[in-house]
Parts: structure tokens; C-alpha cells; sequence
């Protein structure tokens, strides 16, 4: 387990609260503990009961419900990954990750200064996007390793992460070969995140899991127990590409295995459920969850965050009609 | 706190759910209630004051109501039923369904209503509690449609005495009434004096509805209120509540005939296997104890975990209990509300003080008054009082097992028998496990499901009768037609002189499979009509009824055997009788001093022949239950049966009793026709001929009487059924009430040899289990 020792040390200090554990030491992995992941159940089932029932047994109201929506925009990675991205799209972005509420109403909410928690785009953009949020202290991160499918040479998925971490990127966003989950080959795709980690540096190394392609609960959660043993800083559910994206169901799973690897590890991995996330009462019943079943310390950029692109959009109006009360519309909010 | 504040602490803060309607409701009908009787609610006669348990205040007054007002009830339901029976299926049905509508139209009113009354969490009454009780009535709506063409010899049994506890006022409401109006009956129905407001706001409904007044009466009160219900001219009695209450009940209506529905206490297992999803079996936890405060008949209170992963387990448990909310019931994220009451509340704490093992308390502030904290008590053994006794209150208690048969033995080391859950990820041993718990319902991988398709209920000290689906209706119908005269005793013949016979023959009782002389050393003699001499036939008494029973008991495998092996053992004794015809023809008739001793011979055969026909056809079904998954209802047999035969047809009465019990996997202690036992002194030889194992079949000859007592108080019995000539209805339901066994004594004369339809046999033979299996890969 060379591995291990070799990135165990490798955390930089990079000043930013946003950033995985830049607050306590970053998860350095630990050997494949194959006995360990085989012992993961999930009973889709009981699963999704505990999963429909949870937004009706928790519920936040008024200005509880204001503070709550703001703290899903302090965990949002603002993203774009589109083929018609430019510089300028880029741009605006990043300018909303900076302002992503009017100055009045966070003014109202006494919360002038609030930022997204990073933007994430594809390698291409990663200049343009450092350079948009120069001096803020918002991370950039990159989707890579040949985003969405995986499959390109692993060579190259290592070089682009490189080249990625060389751009400024402070985050890189891998996708896993889902074809070892699906045929059992947990040592590939430990070898492979290791891979990852080492390639990314300093830079911290979310692993996208793509939930919707993995075919079952039980595969969700024997792969976020590999990655994480591999020394992922977060896990995440899917690319946005993927037919199902992230729901309440996998996030139960991935966020039991995370507790899990905390308890037995004492190193405490984020999560980042992504795509299909749109309304503010979403947004809530997403923190309740991982308030409920991994604790306040989790509610923080730095192991939590959406990946999220409309969902900034439906918090801006809530937020006005707290202020206001009056129900607002889209187009009195500044678009991305 | 501000905004700011709060962004950094990320409390859930208050979310009420307001109860100004509720209030307003209750205050509109004047804070002052009356019963519902006839459709009008009476003058409030004396009055008692119902609270708010989460807060102490007053809510509204309630009458205690009279032994006027119970007899006012019972002669308006009585007078109504005709008219309700003769509207018709479709006609209730319509009714029903305005009921349902009506409910969900009111459905915020009522949670509210039914939490203010009870305590327990706005989320439960708003999403299970009353969603629940609609869909009972939108079922029920349902059977009403259809009773008339699936089941058309059913009709309503008349008058039914309804008493329900207080910890789901609305939906045990449900419970009863959909299917009794559904079936034709007519109601008095009284709410627990804690809990009346839910009852008496359907009342309200029910004259929105338009309900025919008598159909549903509604009296409120303390027990006394119960007992005078129970008193009354009724023709069934329905009861939920605790287990002492039950055996009152059972005791009380000893002997009058009617039939009753006892859902009573539980101590239900919460079994966890070590290939269990863990995760999921801890959230299932607290959907199983700390689900309305543990105040709930079914809760999973004896949680079971296997060695290898009890550490992990409780460590996991130990901090999902501190992250439960305890508090104002009305909170939306409250997880956990109120006590009932301080008395019930007092009982709980006093129960926990007396108890040894390591007691630990949810992390979660404690608010003052009426609450109590989620408790765990690990470390326990069967051996502890909490292991056995009911806490009805949030306090799990758990020990551990090695095996999946030390779950089994230890799951059903109890005096109760309602419910139980199975963890376990893998579907042998959880299919494995469930149907050898003693529980009429079990759960795999979940808890706490209920649905109005799938039938609800109990074995042992936890009742009997069903509750939802075709089998809940059993419990409020009856077949059509007239039923016979009462049976009348037949007295031995008499004679005097003993002709000495060519060679000696001994009959003697037939116990386990072997010929056994009886424990006190009597015969009698049996004269035929002529005063001549038949033989001797031994008296047992009651250490011979302890040695069958035990004999019976041993016997299980029975049970197990497959329903083609139990089918062709009863061929085979047909087979085996029908070579002896002639002579059990011969000696019936000489027996009786008549001549249909060949019809009784050949029906025997041809009751042999159904039973074994219906042994591997009378299935259970799969449920329609709204998820994902199978509700199946089982069909198991009850056990032992103890049965007195009928003083007539004394082949055929034994046979038409032990046939279809067998058929399904009872053993059975037979006591023999009184006046003309030595036919089933004979019949022993067939049974020793036709493969029948030892103790499956147990026959003793002897007084009805003095046999009544010591069969009907056997704990080891689980069901004891009467066709005899002696009325011993008092003696057996008296009896039965000690280990709450069914009781099934037909004081009615039956046509034996023209008896078509098995199917109450078979009924009465088997109990209904209900097996939920969700399933998702």
C-alpha cells in the first residue's frame, strides 16, 4: 500500500473554507478492505421509505427556511458543462457564483458577502473561470477523465487531470469506470481512484459515481466505500448525463457509507448529490437528510455541495418572497 | 436568531402546525358533547373533562354516558339494522364511499383534532393515521359493492358493541366500522374516555353523509361504559385494547353465543440478522417503538439481534435514538410527542426503574409534563420482566442470538403472539423465519405496515379475529338462512344384566399413536337400546387429557408435512374404513339403536375424501396492500385443537370434526360422542392402519362435563371446539379466556350426514397470516 503513504501528506494548505478538508486533513484512503465492502447491504426498499418519509417528518419555516436556502447556495458548485459553453457564458457564470442573490435581499437577510461554493466547468473553460473569479477564493472545479462515460485511454484521463490541475483548478470532478462496479471488480476500480487521487495533487478529488448506471442500491454502496478507501476527498452521484440523476434514495446510501467510513477511519469524506436538484424544497429536504443521518458538520461547502444549475434560480424567489412576501418572478433576478 | 444566526447553526427552529380550525370545530359544537345516538348527538348528561396531554389544558367536556343512553344506542342500532341490511350492498357501498370522500375532505381537521386529543406527532395523524382510515372506508365501500354476488351467503350478524382503544382514536374507528356497516351490521361504538374527539367529529361526518341515524352510534365514556356495552343485547362484540380487558370480555360473554373480536397486547420481536442492511433496520426501529411512542398493540419492543453484529448494531441504534425531536406534538418535526396521559406515563417510568441492564436515553431535551425520552434497555434476557411484559410506552428492549432457530425459540417465548419483524437480506432465511414465528402478522424488512386489504390480528394472549380484507369480514357476517334447533343432550341407554361376550374386548383411549388405559381405572358400561350389554368404554380424566395434549403437541411435524402427504394420509383412512364398512355400520347402529349406520360409514368416507380434497386447496392469497412487494396471507393451522364431538352420529360427528383439522396440519384431541363412544374406540384401529402419525390424532372417551374445564383451560391448547349435546359453552368460553384461545362451540343441531360445505370447518381449523414481503433489487 505505497499509495497510501505517498499521498498521505500531500495536502496544501489552500486558505479556503469551500474546499474539502481544508479544515481538518483530507482523507488519505486506506488499504482495500474487501471484507468490508462485501458486508455493505441496502435494502432499496426500506431505503426509499426512510427516503419518502424524511421531507414530512422534517420541516423548516420562515426565517429558519431563509437561512436553510442560503445555506444551499453556500454548498452550490454553479456549473456549466455544455458543448456550446464559451468565454463569455464562463464569464457570467462566474459573476453570478460571486452575486448569486440580489444585494438587497441578502442585504435584508444580513447575509451581503454570500458566494456560491465553487463553479464547475469542462477543462476548456478552467482558465477563463480562474481568471473570472480572481481574488474571491472560490474554487474552480473541472469535470475530467474523459467526463461523462470514462472511456477514454487512462493515460489520457491522467494527463487531463494534470493538465486540469495545471489550468488552476482546485477541484477535479472524475468519473469512475462503471463497468467495474457492474462486473465486480473492486480491485480495478480502487487501483483506478487511486490513480486519480495521486494524478490530482494538492487539488481535491471528487469521484462520480454515475448512481444511475450502476443498476443497483448495493452497487452504490460497495463503490462510494471503495473510492473512499481509495482516498476520495467527496463522492458524488452522477455526471447530470445520465437518464437518473441523484435522488434522496442513493444519497441515503452514499452519506450511510460516508458515517460509516468516518466512524471506522476518523476521516470525513463530502458529498455532492448532482443533477435533478431544481426546487428550494428539495434543496431543504437534501440538508435535513444529511443533517439527520451525518450531522451539522456536514452542512458546510467543504463536505457538502450541490451540483446544481436551476436550482439557484427557484431559491432566488423564495428568498424574495421572505423578504417581501409577496411571491416574485424569475425575471427580477439576475440570470447566470 | 436572526437569518445569520441561524445560516450558521442550522436549527430546524419551530414549524406548527396550526390548530385554530380544530379548535374552532370543537368550540362550535359547543366544547360540550353529547353521545351520538339515532343520529343526534343527546343532551350532555354528566361530564368529564378530555386534555391536551402535550400541555395539560382542557379541550373539551365529554358525557359519561348512561346506562340510558348505552340501551338508547342499542335500540337504535337495533332498529336501524334491518333497514341497513335490506338497503343492499351497493346502497352501503355508497354510503361507505361518502364517508371516505367526507374524511379526506375534512383529513387536516381530523389530524389535527386526533393530535391535540392523543399526543402523538402531526406527521403521523396527517400522513398514516388518517390516510389510512380513509382507505379503510374506501375499501369497505368496496366489499359492500361486491357482497352480494362474492359473498352470497353471508349476512350481517345485527348489533355490534364496538369498544376501541386511545392510541389511534380515528383509524381503530376505521377499523371496526367500515366493515361492520359494510356487511349490514349497525354500530354502538365507544372511544376510549382519553381519546373521544376523533369519534365524536365522525359522527358529525356521518350526518353529513346522510348515514340513516341508528346506523352509527357513538357513546363515550370510562370502562363502565364497556362493561354495560358488553352486557348489552348485542350480537357481536369487538374490542381492542389491552390483554386483562380481553380476557374480561371473553369471560363476561362467556356462554351467550355471540362471537367476539379480541385484538389485544403484544410483545412483538424485532428479529435483526447479521446480513441484514443494518442502516435500514436501525430507521426501521424507529418506526417500530418510537412510532406514536411505543403506544402501539404491534411496536417491535423486543428487538433481537444476531452476536456477531449486536455491537454495531446498538452502537448505530444508540445515536440514531439521540438524533430523534421530542416535543409539541404539533410540531411538523417533532418526531416523538406526547404520553397519553401522566398515569400512562408514570406506569412506563415505573416499569424502566424496576429494570436491570444498561438503560440508555435518547440525547434529545426532555420537555416537561406528559413526555417521555426513547429508551433502549440492552442486555436483557428472556428471563427479565421486560422481556415479557408489555411496556406500552417508547422503551425497546433487545437481547441477542446465535442461530436462526435460537430467533425462532426466543421470538416465540411469549405469552403473545401479534406481530414481528424479520431483517435480513437474504430471502431463505427470512422466507425461513417468518412463517414459524407465532404471529399473525410479520413483517420482512420493515414494520408497522397496515393496509385495509391485508388482514390485521393476533395469535396466543393477543387475540384472534382479523381485521381488513375478505377474512375481516368473516368477523362481522354469517352464513344466511336459518340455523338449527338447539341441540339437545342424548342420554346413554340403560341396562342391567352383563352378557358375558365370546371374547373380551378392551377399548380403551388412544393417545400418541398407542391404545392407553385411563389414568383413573373406570369404565362404564355401554348398553345398547335393548338394555344389552356392549362393552366397556374408559373414563379419562383430566391427567389423560394433559397426556393427549402433550402427546399433540409433540406432533408438530404434522404442521410441516406437505398438504399432499396430509391428503393421502386421509385417503388412506378412508380407504381403510370403507374396507370395514359392514362392521361399523353394524356397530353404529347398534351403538345408536338405529338403522343409518351404513349412510354414516359411507359419509365419513366421502367427509374423508373432502377433507383431503380441500388439504393442499384451501390457499391463502397476495393481498393488494398499495407497495411494492407481497402481503401474503397464509393459511396456518391453529395448532391443537381440543374438540368435544356431537352425541349423535358417533363415527360421523368424530370424523366431520378430526378431518378437515388434520387436513390442515392441527393435532387433535378428540372426546368422543358421550352416550355411544365405542365406534371411536374402533376407529382407532383405521387410524393405526393408515399411516397417521402418533399424536396427531388423540381420541378419549368420558364425560363432557368434567372433561369441558380441564381442555378448555389447557394452555398448551390454542383452540377448543364443542358439537356435544351437554351445553358447555360457559364451562369452554369461560375456560378459553385463561390463554385466550378461540373457542368455536356450536349449540345449534347440524344435519351431519347432508353437511356440504367445509369451509367453516376449515376456517375455524386455520389461522390467517399475513406476511409482508417488500421487495427491490
Amino acid at each position: 500500500m505505497e499509495q497510501v503513504d505517498s499521498v498521505q501528506d500531500t495536502d496544501t494548505a489552500l486558505g479556503q473554507a469551500q474546499l474539502p478538508q481544508t479544515l481538518e486533513a483530507r482523507n488519505p484512503g486506506v488499504p482495500l478492505d474487501m471484507d468490508w465492502v462485501m458486508r455493505a447491504r441496502a435494502n432499496r426498499s426500506a431505503i426509499e421509505r426512510r427516503a419518502a418519509t424524511l421531507p414530512g417528518r422534517r420541516s423548516v419555516k420562515k426565517d429558519h427556511q431563509a437561512a436553510w436556502m442560503a445555506r444551499a447556495i453556500s454548498c452550490m458548485d454553479l456549473t456549466t458543462l455544455a458543448g456550446d459553453d464559451t468565454e463569455g457564458r464562463v464569464r457570467r457564470l462566474c459573476a453570478k457564483a460571486l452575486q448569486p442573490v440580489r444585494a438587497d435581499l441578502l442585504a435584508a437577510l444580513e447575509l451581503g458577502g454570500l458566494t456560491t461554493g465553487a463553479v464547475c466547468v469542462y477543462h476548456d473553460m478552467i482558465g477563463t473561470a480562474v481568471d473570472a473569479l480572481q481574488g474571491s477564493g472560490l474554487p474552480v472545479a473541472a469535470v475530467s477523465t474523459g467526463f461523462p462515460a470514462g472511456l477514454s485511454p487512462m493515460h489520457l484521463r491522467l494527463m487531463e487531470i494534470e493538465e486540469s490541475v495545471k489550468a488552476g483548478a482546485e477541484e477535479i470532478d472524475i468519473v469512475i469506470s462503471r463497468r467495474r462496479v457492474l462486473t465486480g471488480d473492486w480491485q480495478g476500480l480502487y487501483d483506478e481512484m487511486r490513480a486519480y487521487r495521486e494524478a490530482c495533487g494538492p487539488a481535491h478529488v471528487k469521484a462520480i459515481l454515475a448512481t444511475g448506471e450502476l443498476g443497483t442500491l448495493q452497487n452504490v454502496a460497495r463503490a462510494s466505500l471503495v473510492c473512499m478507501m481509495a482516498g476520495s476527498d467527496f463522492i458524488k452521484t452522477s455526471t447530470g448525463k445520465e437518464s437518473v440523476n441523484a435522488t434522496l434514495p442513493v444519497s441515503l446510501v452514499m452519506i450511510r457509507a460516508i458515517r460509516d467510513y468516518h466512524q471506522r477511519t476518523g476521516f470525513r469524506v463530502g458529498y455532492k448529490p448532482a443533477g435533478g436538484i431544481s426546487k428550494a424544497k428539495d434543496a431543504v429536504s437534501y440538508l435535513a437528510l444529511i443533517k439527520e443521518e451525518l450531522g451539522d458538520r456536514w452542512l458546510r461547502p467543504d463536505l457538502f455541495r450541490f451540483g446544481a444549475s436551476s436550482l439557484l434560480g427557484d431559491i432566488e424567489r423564495q428568498l424574495e418572497h421572505h423578504v417581501t412576501g409577496a411571491y416574485s418572478a424569475g425575471w427580477r433576478h439576475a440570470m447566470a | 436568531m436572526g437569518v445569520k444566526e441561524i445560516f450558521e447553526s442550522m436549527e430546524y427552529g419551530p414549524a406548527p402546525e396550526a390548530a385554530g380550525d380544530a379548535l374552532a370545530w370543537i368550540t362550535d359544537q359547543g366544547a360540550r358533547f353529547g353521545c351520538f345516538i339515532d343520529g343526534a348527538f343527546t343532551k350532555p348528561g354528566e361530564m368529564f373533562e378530555t386534555r391536551n396531554p402535550a400541555n395539560g389544558e382542557v379541550l373539551a367536556e365529554i358525557t359519561q354516558a348512561s346506562a340510558a343512553d348505552v340501551a338508547a344506542a342499542v335500540k337504535a342500532a337495533r332498529a336501524a339494522q334491518p333497514g341497513w341490511a335490506k338497503l343492499g350492498g351497493k346502497g352501503r357501498a355508497r354510503a361507505l364511499y361518502a364517508l371516505a370522500r367526507l374524511l379526506q375532505k375534512h383529513s387536516r381537521l381530523f389530524a389535527v383534532l386526533e393530535t391535540l386529543d392523543n399526543g402523538k406527532p402531526i406527521r403521523e395523524s396527517r400522513d398514516i393515521d388518517i390516510p389510512l382510515a380513509q382507505r379503510h372506508f374506501y375499501h369497505h365501500a368496496g366489499m359492500a359493492q361486491l357482497m352480494e354476488t362474492e359473498l352470497p351467503d353471508a349476512e350481517a350478524l345485527g348489533v355490534c358493541g364496538q369498544i376501541i382503544p386511545w392510541n389511534f382514536p380515528l383509524l381503530m374507528l376505521a377499523w371496526k366500522v367500515a366493515p361492520a356497516l359494510a356487511m349490514g351490521n349497525t354500530v354502538v361504538l365507544k372511544p376510549a374516555e382519553w381519546t373521544s374527539l376523533a369519534a365524536l367529529c365522525f359522527a358529525d361526518i356521518c350526518r353529513q353523509a346522510g348515514l340513516p341515524g341508528g346506523v352509527v352510534n357513538i357513546v363515550t365514556g370510562d370502562g363502565a361504559v364497556g362493561e354495560q356495552i358488553v352486557g348489552s343485547e348485542v350480537d357481536k362484540i369487538a374490542f381492542t385494547g389491552s390483554t386483562e380487558v380481553g380476557r374480561r370480555i371473553r369471560t363476561a360473554t362467556a356462554g351467550r353465543g355471540i362471537p367476539l373480536t379480541l385484538e389485544l397486547g403484544g410483545k412483538s420481536p424485532y428479529i435483526v440478522f447479521e446480513d441484514a442492511d443494518l442502516d435500514s433496520a436501525v430507521e426501521g426501529l424507529v418506526d417500530a417503538i418510537w412510532f406514536n411512542g411505543g403506544q402501539v398493540c404491534c411496536a417491535g419492543s423486543r428487538l433481537l439481534v444476531q452476536e456477531g453484529v449486536s455491537g454495531l448494531f446498538h452502537d448505530k441504534l444508540r445515536a440514531r435514538m439521540d438524533k430523534l425531536r421530542i416535543g409539541d406534538p404539533l410540531d411538523k418535526s417533532i418526531d416523538v410527542g406526547a404520553i397519553v396521559s401522566p398515569e400512562q406515563r408514570a406506569r412506563i417510568a415505573a416499569l424502566v426503574e424496576g429494570s436491570r441492564g444498561e438503560i440508555h436515553r435518547a440525547a434529545a431535551p426532555v420537555p416537561e409534563g406528559c413526555f417521555y425520552p426513547p429508551t433502549l434497555i440492552a442486555g436483557l434476557s428472556p428471563a427479565d420482566a421486560l422481556m415479557q411484559d408489555e411496556i406500552f410506552g417508547p422503551v425497546l428492549v433487545s437481547t441477542t442470538f446465535r442461530t436462526p432457530s435460537e430467533a425462532v425459540e426466543i421470538a416465540n417465548d411469549t405469552r403473545y403472539g401479534l406481530a414481528a419483524s424479520v431483517w435480513s437480506e437474504n430471502i431463505n432465511t427470512a422466507l425461513d423465519v417468518a412463517p414459524k414465528l407465532a404471529a399473525g402478522v410479520v413483517w420482512v424488512n420493515g414494520t408497522n405496515m397496515f393496509d385495509a386489504a391485508a388482514p390485521f390480528g393476533g395469535v396466543r394472549e393477543s387475540g384472534f379475529g382479523r381485521e381488513g380484507g375478505w377474512e375481516g369480514l368473516l368477523a362481522y357476517s354469517k352464513p344466511r338462512g336459518k340455523r338449527g334447533k338447539p341441540v339437545q343432550p342424548i342420554a346413554a341407554f340403560q341396562g342391567k344384566e352383563a352378557e358375558p361376550q365370546a371374547v373380551d374386548r378392551t377399548a380403551k383411549l388412544y393417545i400418541g399413536g398407542k391404545q392407553a388405559r385411563p389414568d383413573g381405572g373406570y369404565a362404564r358400561n355401554v348398553y345398547d337400546k335393548r338394555g344389552g350389554l356392549i362393552g366397556q368404554a374408559p373414563i379419562a380424566n383430566r391427567k389423560d387429557i394433559r397426556n393427549a395434549v402433550e402427546a399433540a403437541q409433540g406432533a408438530k411435524a404434522w404442521a410441516g408435512a406437505s398438504a399432499h402427504n396430509r391428503a393421502q394420509v386421509l385417503y388412506y383412512i378412508a380407504e381403510n374404513l370403507a374396507a370395514r364398512a359392514d362392521a361399523f355400520a353394524a356397530s353404529v347402529d347398534r351403538l345408536t339403536g338405529g338403522k343409518t349406520g351404513a349412510k354414516e360409514v359411507e359419509a365419513s368416507v366421502d367427509r374423508l375424501f373432502t377433507a383431503a380434497a380441500w388439504a393442499d386447496k384451501f390457499d391463502g392469497r397476495v393481498a393488494q396492500a398499495p407497495m411494492r412487494g407481497l402481503a401474503v396471507a397464509l393459511r396456518e393451522p391453529c395448532g391443537v385443537i381440543g374438540a368435544f364431538c356431537p352425541d349423535e352420529m358417533p363415527l360421523l360427528g368424530l370424523v366431520s370434526v378430526m378431518a378437515p383439522a388434520i387436513a390442515l396440519g392441527n393435532r387433535v384431541v378428540l372426546v368422543a360422542s358421550e352416550p355411544f363412544p365405542l365406534v371411536a374406540t374402533d376407529f382407532y384401529q383405521v387410524l393405526d392402519t393408515s399411516d397417521v402419525p402418533g399424536g396427531v390424532v388423540n381420541i378419549l372417551t368420558g364425560r363432557h362435563a368434567e372433561l369441558a374445564p380441564t381442555l378448555a383451560q389447557h394452555m398448551d391448547v390454542e383452540a377448543v371446539w364443542s358439537f356435544s349435546g351437554t351445553d358447555l359453552a360457559a364451562e369452554i368460553e369461560r375456560g378459553a379466556a385463561g390463554n385466550l384461545k378461540r373457542s368455536w362451540v356450536d349449540t345449534k343441531s347440524r344435519n351431519w350426514l347432508a353437511e356440504s360445505d367445509m369451509r367453516p370447518f376449515l376456517e375455524a381449523a386455520s389461522e390467517v397470516k399475513s406476511v409482508w414481503v417488500p421487495y427491490g433489487a
